[in-house]
């Protein structure tokens, strides 16, 4: 028998027994970055292959969703933030081993950008929407011949953003569970996912539903791939990550994972995809709730699992 | 707290010392403001002043630093106390708290309704003198002032004596001697005719062999004693420990001898026998000083290692090895007397056997054994002498008790319960600084005593399970607001240490000096309170010794440097001298043949346990003093509650987890008021749980301490009195889990 | 300069003393601690094996939480001991998450703290709190640089091991055993 125990009677709020630094805060600030994330992608890259008309909803009306779920993301992170009135202090700094401070950064850039590339689609979104001011729509329509430009930045920086949620997380050697190169792109292709379900909730336009069905159906089968992949990296590695791993095979988060995450969030909502591609009569709206739903669910049992995974000694 | 120094404060101050500063620039990286990470700058205005510690009966002396505001920071040891050598233990560096908890006794208290209910009203300490002094004229008149008894622990002991004392009262006791050390002192003033006192003289330090029964040090946290253990440890001296428990001194042994508990005179007796038989022991030495080496020899005839194997369940090899080792490392060896040593009743025997071991391996008086301490002489203020006592407690106990040096707090207790067949009944207590009703053993006695007083005065800082049941409780302020009787200490080199006070009073309290002065004013005893203020005594006191309170502030410790090189008197076998009958070592008791007790150890088989039932084996926790620090907010913070350790196979017969809370029930079908977590640790023995004493606090206004953990205390019914000296032996209960809790029991 | 601590498993006895010495020289709020003990048992009743130890920030030399700050809140300072600068730290509690050894916490005033090696008490040429006030001289703190400082040479002299060397931060605290 090993009997390990602090006898000094050391109970530090928020980090013993289990750390648990991160509420719903986090998961939800990387939930919305990776959805956000996912939007842009999809607008700047159909722009590039001009395809604005094809996927109206994709390409010109979801980017108006990104600034607010931007915002709400900042305003959750800024919640959590314990010493508040300093968060200035990270843009005096350039940390470059800092995950926090890439995404701080890649946020400052990426924040703005959107919101100029969400209104240079303003007339095409809504044409019924009167600007008023003559200057606004001078400044707007002198915004177009950019939008090229911009496409090329916003699909860097949105795979940088959705990345980034993820890698926040796999930069934690201390954390088994998150330390995993598999989580940046995991991560970045749960958001492209949301974005792609959320495309297929909203749009009216039958055949952009059904191309970005296919797409998600593709994302979803990347997204299994990655996570086999990830427990099949864990189990492969040292005592501390097979520990990790073990908190899903058998552990507390086996069945909120697998069921919630892998089942209805990934595995249902795929064979609704497939059956309605297949043009069997399926409640649209419900692959897609379940896919974002999953995603959520992903990223607050990610995080909670992380904080739950440590190394011993 | 404190507040910040501000980065400008800090230019000013940096300002002062401009070149200095250039120099050590490379401390000060300006660009990350390292500076303003802080918010101490020690040195910079903090002030101290000397105190000694009473957190625990170590007493070591210490500076009390002051932030800059003026108030009590931190407290560190002082340089050259031998009794901590500069460095507090957790209890003493934790003090800091008893000055700051906020549930502290804070004005005088009158009782209101009947005794055990929490109701008293607010007095002041006029009233409180006057109700007490009435009572005590009472008793005085009615039975004698010698039903008046003193029940003391700590520093105030001194004056509250010279109170009880002035009124005609020799009852005073302290439960460190029946509770704690007293079969220790009786066994070795028996053999060597001295005892072993405090700080024990124990050659630690220079050993190359220490033998540990049932100690606890370490755990114990008795500071200088520890400090030198560490130290034998890292010299590499060979440790043996006997314990059922894998204490934290078995954890850095040589030999961990995990005995069966209650009998450790079997394995002592076999120990003096390989000594003997093998020849191991030291003849030089045991010829010149020892009387009745014969008689002890055809005593431990028949007490060999393997007769000791069927009792203690260790192997006789290991028996003998153990005896080899420590033989040697003769006379550099210490069989530790221990300290808490009231166990089964035969105590003082079992201390009996320890001393001859001691002097069979020739340890006594030798470098690495024991040391002869020396004692500074400090004189008492002059006073009229004291009235004769017609009677002292000793009239309750005919013919018994007849080697006990010193009151017994439980015979003054027994003494009060009325029903006993003789004429005087204690009918006074003032209880200062020991919460009786944890301490003593067998609670129901207790409250006995306590409901068939006429008067009980508790003076206390704290509010403890005692003061529930007091008339009148005088608030005591801390050791870190008062004077103090000076700490006078035997050592290698003998010294005195001065208590001032760090602070003002925080509350309407008093020190037990001015308790008893005024008290004393009120009885029309003010002859033997000469001086107005404690300062005055102290300075006269010290100015006798050619020292001045102004000097003592400074220093806070003075050691005075031995009159003779006499540290190890029996270096070089010198005749000498012993405080015995014979004038010699007594193998052979003569002072308890005398008195009718046995003049050699033998080995007497205790109780055992019965199917499911497991020896309650209680100890120390290093960050606590018995009860009494339970709710200091700094020590609560390192152990907020006890548990009880249960080895994995008990564990699994109870199906029991860790952390699970279960209750205690002991043989007697007394079941633990609150309950307790299970602790599964292979550290305990199969047959044994363990826990730490003084927790399972009943009293609420303990904020913090109320109700965590469970009290050994009140599971501690069955008693087993040492004949020799009236010890309570405390280790003959056992215990059986509950897995829910009694009825709600009111105590 | 490379300013390391000797933590002797041997010496110590797990008293609490540096626990409560550090928290009181640093005033650190009851309920939290900059170092803690850990008391480890292996083995069956009675071959039992029993390792102490006194445990704090590790001041690694790669330290993970340095990487992690997004401010250089954390960061190097004088000899290699790992601080916190309070004015810099808005936290994000991300170097508590990357702290392996969990020797990090939220300080009420919301910044986050840590043990600093008392690198105020050692800037005057005292040591560390916890070092100063260990009953049995169980720590020993010094510059690992200098080849005749007592740490150097203790280190040199005994075995020692540091904790989750694995994690690849080099500890620069060294356990004795």
């Amino acid at each position: 028998m090993v009997e390990e125990l602090i006898t000094s009677g050391r109970l530090t709020p928020e980090v013993d027994p289990i750390l648990h630094i991160w509420g719903w805060e986090i998961p939800l600030y990387l939930f919305l970055g990776g959805f956000a994330a996912g939007i842009l992608f999809f607008s700047a890259l159909f722009t590039l292959q001009n395809k604005e008309n094809r996927y109206p909803m994709a390409v010109k009306i979801l980017p108006f969703a990104v600034p607010v779920l931007l915002a709400i993301g900042l305003g959750a992170l800024f919640l959590d933030l314990s010493h508040k009135f300093y968060f200035w202090q990270l843009y005096t700094n350039i940390r470059w081993e800092s995950p926090m401070s890439w995404g701080a950064w890649t946020l400052l850039l990426v924040t703005p950008l959107s919101i100029v590339w969400a209104a240079s689609w303003l007339e095409e979104a809504f044409p019924k929407f009167d600007l008023r001011y003559n200057w606004l729509k001078e400044i707007l329509s002198d915004l177009k011949p950019y939008r090229k430009h911009m496409a090329w930045a916003l699909i860097i920086l949105a795979v940088i953003l959705g990345m980034y949620t993820g890698i926040l997380l796999s930069a934690f050697n201390a954390r088994p569970f998150w330390n995993s190169a598999i989580m940046g792109p995991l991560f970045l292709t749960s958001g492209l996912s949301t974005a792609a379900a959320s495309v297929t909730l909203l749009t009216r336009n039958q055949e952009e539903r059904s191309d970005f069905t296919k797409i998600d159906l593709l994302l979803i089968a990347i997204e299994l791939f990655f996570i086999i992949h990830m427990f099949m990296g864990f189990l492969a590695s040292t005592q501390v990550h097979v520990q990790a791993a073990e908190l899903f095979l058998g552990g507390k988060f086996t069945v909120p994972f697998w069921v919630w995450v892998v089942g209805i969030g990934l595995t249902i909502p795929a064979i609704l995809e497939i059956l309605e591609l297949r043009k069997h009569h399926v409640p649209i709206f419900v692959s897609a709730v379940l896919v974002i739903a999953g995603s959520v669910m992903l990223r607050f049992i990610v995080v909670e699992a992380g904080q739950a995974s440590r190394w011993l000694y | 707290m404190s507040k910040p120094v501000s980065r400008r404060d800090f230019i000013r101050l940096a300002g002062l010392g401009a070149a200095g500063l250039t120099v050590a620039s490379p401390f000060f990286d300006w660009k990350h403001g390292e500076i303003l990470a802080r918010d101490t700058m020690p040195g910079l205005y903090t002030k101290r002043t000397p105190t000694y510690c009473e957190v625990c009966f170590w007493m070591c002396a210490g500076w009390v630093h002051h932030n800059e505001d003026g108030e009590i920071w931190k407290i560190t040891g002082n340089e050259d106390d031998p009794h901590c050598n500069g460095r507090f233990c957790p209890r003493g560096t934790g003090g800091v708290g008893m000055y700051y908890d906020e549930d502290r006794l804070k004005t005088p208290l009158i009782r209101t309704e009947e005794r055990g209910k929490q109701v008293f009203r607010e007095a002041s300490w006029d009233e409180a003198y006057t109700y007490i002094a009435e009572k005590m004229n009472l008793i005085k008149e009615k039975w004698g002032p010698e039903c008046m008894a003193l029940f003391t622990h700590g520093s105030g002991g001194h004056y509250l004596g010279n109170l009880l004392r002035a009124f005609g009262s020799n009852n005073i006791a302290a439960p460190s001697y029946a509770q704690c050390r007293g079969p220790r002192e009786v066994g070795f003033i028996g053999t060597f005719g001295e005892g072993i006192d405090s700080p024990e003289r124990t050659d630690i330090r220079d050993t190359k062999c220490l033998v540990l029964i049932g100690s606890h040090i370490g755990e114990n946290m008795h500071n200088g004693q520890v400090q030198e253990f560490s130290d034998a440890v890292d010299k590499g001296a060979t440790i043996i420990t006997v314990d059922p428990r894998f204490s934290i001194a078995a954890g850095k042994s040589k030999f961990w001898l995990p005995i069966k508990p209650a009998t450790d005179m079997a394995l002592l007796l076999a120990w003096i026998h390989v000594l003997i038989y093998d020849e191991l022991y030291d003849q030089k030495y045991v010829e010149k000083y020892a009387y009745g080496f014969d008689e002890l020899k055809a005593h431990v005839k028949t007490f060999t290692p393997e007769w000791a194997y069927g009792i203690t369940t260790i192997h006789p090899h290991i028996i003998r090895e153990t005896a080899r080792e420590m033989a040697n490392a003769s006379p550099s060896v210490i069989v530790h007397p221990g300290r808490h040593v009231t166990w089964y009743g035969d105590d003082t025997q079992r201390e009996r056997a320890i001393a001859i071991l001691n002097a069979l391996l020739g340890s006594w008086g030798r470098r690495g054994g024991f040391y002869n301490p020396a004692k500074p002489s400090v004189p008492t203020h002059p006073h009229p002498p004291y009235p004769k006592p017609k009677r002292d407690w000793r009239y309750a106990f005919p013919d018994k008790y007849k080697l006990a040096g010193l009151a017994l707090a439980s015979g003054l207790c027994d003494a009060t319960v009325p029903g006993v067949s003789r004429d005087c009944n204690v009918r006074g207590w003032i209880v200062n600084g020991t919460n009786l009703i944890q301490t003593l053993p067998d609670q129901k006695n207790t409250l006995a005593a306590i409901q068939a007083l006429e008067l009980i005065v508790v003076i206390d800082t704290m509010p403890m399970e005692i003061t529930g049941y007091a008339d009148v409780i005088l608030p005591e302020c801390t050791y870190l607001e008062r004077y103090d009787d000076l700490r006078i200490s035997a050592h290698r080199e003998g010294s005195i240490a001065l208590r001032v006070p760090a602070a003002e009073k925080k509350y309407n309290t008093k020190s037990a000096w001015e308790m008893a002065r005024e008290l004393g004013m009120k009885l029309g005893l003010a002859d033997y309170f000469p001086f107005k203020t404690q300062e005055a005594e102290l300075d006269w006191q010290l100015k006798e010794m050619g020292l001045s309170l102004d000097e003592m502030r400074k220093i806070g410790v003075k050691k005075f440097p031995r009159p003779a090189d006499d540290l190890y008197p029996l270096e070089g076998l010198p005749d000498y001298e012993f405080y015995t009958n014979t004038g010699k070592i007594e193998l052979y008791a003569t002072q308890f043949e005398a008195e009718g007790y046995p003049a050699l150890p033998t080995y007497t088989a205790h109780e055992e346990p019965p199917y499911g039932f497991y020896r309650l084996i209680y100890g120390r926790a290093p960050m606590h003093t018995f009860s009494r620090t339970g709710n200091n907010p700094n020590l609560f913070d390192l152990m907020e509650e006890n548990v009880v350790w249960v080895n994995p196979k008990v564990a699994k017969e109870w199906g029991l987890r860790n952390d699970q809370p279960v209750w205690l029930e002991n043989q007697d079908g007394v079941i633990s008021s609150s309950s307790i977590k299970v602790r599964v640790t292979e550290r305990i023995r199969f047959d044994s749980v363990y826990m730490v004493h003084g927790f399972g606090h009943t009293n609420a206004k303990l904020s913090r301490a109320y109700g965590r953990g469970a009290s050994d205390s009140e599971l501690i019914t069955r008693v087993h009195i040492d004949p020799e000296m009236g010890g309570t032996g405390m280790r003959g209960n056992f215990v059986t889990f509950r897995l829910e809790g009694a009825p709600e029991v009111q105590s | 300069m490379r300013y390391a601590m000797a933590i002797d498993t041997k010496r110590c006895v797990g008293c609490s003393d540096c626990v409560v010495a550090c928290q009181t020289e640093n005033k650190v709020p009851i309920g939290f601690c900059r170092d803690w003990i850990v008391e480890t048992t292996t083995g069956t009743y009675p071959q039992l094996q029993m390792e102490i130890r006194s445990e704090r920030c590790n001041h690694c030399t790669d330290a993970p939480c340095v990487r992690a700050c997004p401010t250089k809140a954390s960061h190097y300072g004088a000899g290699g001991i790992v601080t916190v600068d309070h004015e810099e730290c808005i936290g994000c509690k991300a170097c508590i998450a990357s702290c392996p050894y969990d020797a990090r916490y939220v300080h009420p005033e919301g910044y986050v703290d840590k043990c600093t090696f008392c690198i105020h008490r050692v800037e005057q040429g005292e040591h560390p709190a916890c070092v100063a006030v260990c009953p049995t001289h169980a720590m020993t703190f010094g510059d690992m640089d200098d080849r005749m400082s007592d740490i150097f040479k203790l280190v040199s002299r005994r075995k020692w091991k540091t904790l989750i060397p694995e994690a690849g931060t080099r500890p620069n605290i060294y356990y004795l055993i």
